[in-house]
């Protein structure tokens, strides 16, 4: 350019916008003030059309007949999308091939739901109606929902895998004691406020400009390609920001876009497709179901000598993430016990459902879970407390208790402590106390008391996701732009992000500007998901502001003879030797002499592999640990409840926003609360999901919340490994800590045997399955 | 098509006159037809609060009601908060004190914050959890939600 901006009589005061400081998400004041475009809230093109998707009505059988003639007939329809139309890919599987887009007669129905055709129409109204007026005729085959009926069929999606140690069924007979037990979980509907979303916009050049409410741009802009059978590179894919993802806009944004995609190339013109709810609920993946089969050997005092375990994953039709889903809940079947003996046995079973996804944790809670309600049961059978029993399993650095059962060494003893302090805080022992002295007066009323630890894994399993990339452009007023290639669903990403890159310069959070993620900026992303989203993208966007900077002490080196010491950027300002310089002023001056203030970043987690021949290795690159004590009250005639009081202690490391990771962890704990409480997933008979909109499936209401609700972060907890500022990823570990209001349920309910017995109680323990619990515990004492 | 009738409805202080299809929803009057997308559209069945507005002074879930039957009234949205250009103190004590994440739920909260604080200018903590109860977030485990209220309330009381 021929002239420089004007710099802003920026005073240089102490940059406050600093790593650990208290800011609010980047976007709040877009947020309060309805201001912030989310993809249904985008100006569309005017000759913008809408789409909807024509859905099964069974969920087994194959496709006689499939007669669109009143689809196509019906008010407003510009153009209906068959398998036929498809120029491309017609398979959308992620990982592995199973997830076709559309079916066609012939074609085979795997659950109810499954997208058969789109349309495309002047409205929604229109397009939805239309949707709706397929004549499909099916031969219907016999459909199966059960895991158990599943895994006896030997019908899988992938291969059984295990992870073993020792002789486990050996160090079970060889034990005092033994027990043998199941366990269900359900399954959970992520319930992002904001459904699924996609606005596609035909470019010139035959290629697609995709707006879309997805975790993983990346993979978006793949499958956009593949199916519309064009490069990569004629494909850009953008979202500024999620309305919640949780997991369930990893994978399974994938379908609406491509649709959304192909159904503009067809018509030629914009299209947007929004899920109604409804849709939205029957046709996308959710949180896995699990049913564990367990074997366990203990001595006098409950701790263990070997454990079997069948981890039975409810995959749905197809393999989806399932895969690395249920290898998760295997490496999450120890928690933070130690196994001496183990074989962990993960199944992925087929069943006639939508396919289950990625869902905040990822398999981590369903193992987590199972070992939890083990443990229970082995605490009633030594006659202990529970948490004494979880106090003796813990992982230690004596005598060699110090390894998982996949071969990963734990290097740093967090959860002992990080208990003893929670023990401390909540005053368990002497709240337990007052709780038994309560339920020995209270006949109907009764409390419980739990206090549950979680150890979760950070980095993908998936080793090559491990990598992020990032792209910063300082501006000749010194402004900087920030882009990186992880997703925003409201998890602060972008604010963390932002106060790296103010951190490294010492500038203002300000002068920095966030863009949308996008394909073009930053290419071969991975998804924004297990709980990486500030470990890579922050450490690339470090990268990226390391490149600028040592350009710029370079600089100042050739320019001024100032030695590379004498160069900081401090508070706004770049001192080189006694010169102060405006940070916009130094900039300038940069760019006169033609330096490039311009800088890509990049980063791959270190030191991380797992053999699955072998079954062990370093998947993780380091824990994230947490624990939480919850206290309930249960009606012991009606099965209703409340949550009295939460107390939680979260190790997040040296927090980059502690403001932020306290959300996360709220948030996070009264999700798995939800999970395993009032989010219950009911199908029919005849495969049809029943609970599907939030008039029947139960989302946490500010009700279901605890009155009292205590939040502490691990203080003087820097995370030992060279992550982003020495911080720990927040996003996934606290659902883990829900188990503890699970856990206390069963602690009300085993009142009722004065704690010889644990309770028969699934996941969700709704109220009505409180209630049977106190039925049957009544029946039997 | 059925057809189309004519409505005026004030929205925040401007009146608009649009001529609609009869069962055209109040949400998608907002968002479609005077371009308000401040409003959003979450469940479709009035469970989760996303499209909360008033409506004459009273909350109304803006899915599962008509724009005719906003007919000669007023409506005020999330757009309509911010007064001379200067936030409303919910908007401010929700930014301050974390009481969003994601955010989508956002402007059906502050409406329905608005409203209780107008019946009920210094609520209980309890009285906030009841004021919201209609309002669902996905992310925050409502904590801040109910200290932004809480410390919005504070400010208002003492101004």
């Amino acid at each position: 350019m021929r002239n420089l901006p004007a710099q802003n009589a920026n005073t240089p005061g102490q940059a406050t916008s600093k790593v650990g400081a208290e800011l609010q998400h980047e976007a709040a004041t877009l947020h309060v003030s309805g201001a912030a475009r989310y993809i249904d809230d985008i100006p569309v093109p005017a000759s913008c059309l809408h789409g909807a998707v024509g859905m099964s009505t069974i969920a087994s059988g194959r496709i006689k007949r499939l007669d669109l003639s009143r689809v196509r007939q019906s008010p407003g329809v510009q153009a209906v999308l068959t398998l036929q139309d498809i120029p491309g890919h017609r398979d959308i599987g992620p990982v592995f091939p199973g997830d076709p887009l559309l079916l066609d007669e012939g074609g085979v129905v795997q659950f109810h739901g499954q997208a058969l055709f789109a349309v495309a129409a002047d409205t929604v109204t229109e397009a939805r109606q239309a949707a709706r007026l397929a004549e499909v005729e099916y031969e219907n085959t016999e459909s199966n929902l059960d895991i158990r009926h599943g895994l006896q069929e030997e019908q899988l999606v992938r291969p059984s895998h295990t992870q073993s140690r020792g002789n486990a069924k050996a160090a079970i007979e060889a034990s005092p004691r033994r027990l043998h037990g199941e366990f269900s979980s359900g399954g959970q509907e992520h319930m992002y406020l904001e459904g699924q979303v996609s606005l596609c916009i035909p470019t010139e050049d035959n290629g697609m400009m995709v707006y879309s409410s997805t975790q993983h741009p990346s993979e978006g802009q793949k499958l956009v390609a593949e199916v519309l059978g064009i490069p990569l590179h004629r494909v850009t894919v953008e979202v500024r920001r999620m309305g919640g993802g949780f997991g369930g806009k990893e994978t399974h944004a994938n379908q609406w876009a491509c649709l959304a995609a192909l159904l503009a190339w067809k018509a030629g013109c914009a299209i947007k497709l929004r899920l109604g709810r409804v849709d939205d609920f029957v046709g996308t993946g959710k949180r896995h179901p699990f049913h564990t089969e367990f074997t366990v050997g203990f001595d006098d005092s409950g701790l263990i000598q070997g454990v079997e375990m069948d981890l039975a994953g409810g995959c749905g039709y197809s393999p989806d993430l399932s895969d690395a889903i249920v290898d998760r809940a295997m490496f999450h079947a120890d928690n933070a016990y130690y196994l001496p003996a183990a074989r962990i046995t993960g199944h992925r079973v087929k069943t006639n459902a939508v396919s289950n996804t990625a869902f905040r944790g990822f398999g981590g809670p369903q193992g987590m879970l199972a070992t939890e309600a083990m443990i229970e049961r082995i605490a009633r059978a030594v006659g202990e407390d529970s948490l004494t029993v979880r106090q003796r399993n813990f992982y230690s650095a004596e005598d060699g208790r110090d390894s998982t059962h996949y071969g990963q060494k734990i290097e740093q003893h967090i959860i002992p402590s990080l208990v003893e302090r929670l023990v401390g805080t909540s005053d368990y022992w002497g709240r337990r106390a007052e709780i038994q002295e309560y339920n020995r007066q209270s006949p109907v009323l009764k409390r419980g008391l739990a206090l549950t630890p979680a150890k979760f894994g950070i980095s993908f399993t998936v080793q090559h996701l491990n990598q992020a990339g990032a792209l910063i452009h300082i501006y000749t007023d010194g402004s900087i732009q920030l882009n990186h290639g992880g997703t925003e669903m409201g998890q602060g990403l972008y604010t963390k992000v932002a106060q790296v890159v103010a951190h490294a310069f010492q500038v203002d959070i300000e002068r920095i500007a966030c863009t949308a993620t996008r394909t073009d900026k930053v290419p071969n992303t991975s998804p924004t998901a297990a709980s990486s989203g500030s470990d890579l993208n922050g450490m690339a966007a470090l990268d990226a502001a390391e490149i600028i900077k040592k350009r710029l002490v370079d600089f100042a080196g050739n320019h001024f003879g100032a030695e590379p010491g004498d160069v900081c950027f401090i508070d706004n300002q770049v001192h080189v030797g006694q010169e102060r310089y405006s940070f916009a002023e130094f900039i300038q001056l940069a760019y006169m002499n033609r330096i490039s203030l311009s800088a890509t970043g990049y980063y791959r987690t270190p030191e991380i592999h797992y053999n699955r021949d072998t079954a062990s290795g370093r998947p993780f690159f380091y824990f994230a640990n947490g624990a939480a004590v919850a206290e309930v009250l249960i009606d012991t005639l009606t099965g209703e409840y409340r949550m009295i009081r939460a107390d939680i202690c979260q190790d997040v490391g040296e927090s980059l926003n502690p403001a932020i990771d306290i959300g996360q962890i709220e948030g996070g704990f009264i999700q798995g609360a939800g999970w395993l409480t009032t989010e219950e997933l009911v199908w029919g008979e005849d495969g049809r999901l029943q609970t599907n909109s939030a008039a029947s499936y139960k989302i946490p209401a500010i009700g279901d919340t605890p009155g009292d609700f205590r939040v502490e972060l691990l203080p003087d907890s820097p995370n030992r490994e060279a992550t982003i500022f020495h911080s720990k990823a927040v996003g996934e570990p606290p659902l883990m800590l829900g188990i503890a209001v699970w856990s206390a349920l069963g602690d009300a309910v085993a009142s009722l045997s004065d704690y010889r017995e644990s309770a028969q109680l699934n996941a969700p323990a709704t109220p009505e399955q409180v209630f049977m619990a106190c039925r049957s515990m009544r029946e039997r004492n | 098509m059925p057809e189309s009738v004519v409505v005026d409805v004030n929205v925040n202080g401007v009146a608009y006159q649009r001529e609609i299809e009869p069962r055209l929803l109040l949400v998608e009057f907002l968002r479609e037809e005077i371009g308000l997308t401040g409003t959003h559209i979450g469940c479709d069945t009035s469970y989760c609060g996303a499209c909360t507005v008033t409506l004459n002074g009273r909350l109304v879930k803006s899915c599962t009601c008509l724009a005719v039957q906003a007919d000669g009234g007023e409506v005020c949205t999330v757009e309509g908060l911010e007064q001379n250009g200067e936030l409303h103190p919910l908007q401010e004590a929700f930014s301050e004190h974390h009481g969003l994440q994601c955010g989508y739920c956002t402007p059906g909260m502050l409406m329905a914050s608005k409203s209780l604080l107008e019946e009920n200018p210094s609520p209980s903590r309890e009285e906030i959890r009841k004021g919201i109860a209609g309002n669902l977030c996905r992310c925050t485990g409502y904590v801040n939600i109910i200290k932004a209220i809480d410390a919005a309330a504070v400010k208002m009381q003492g101004v």
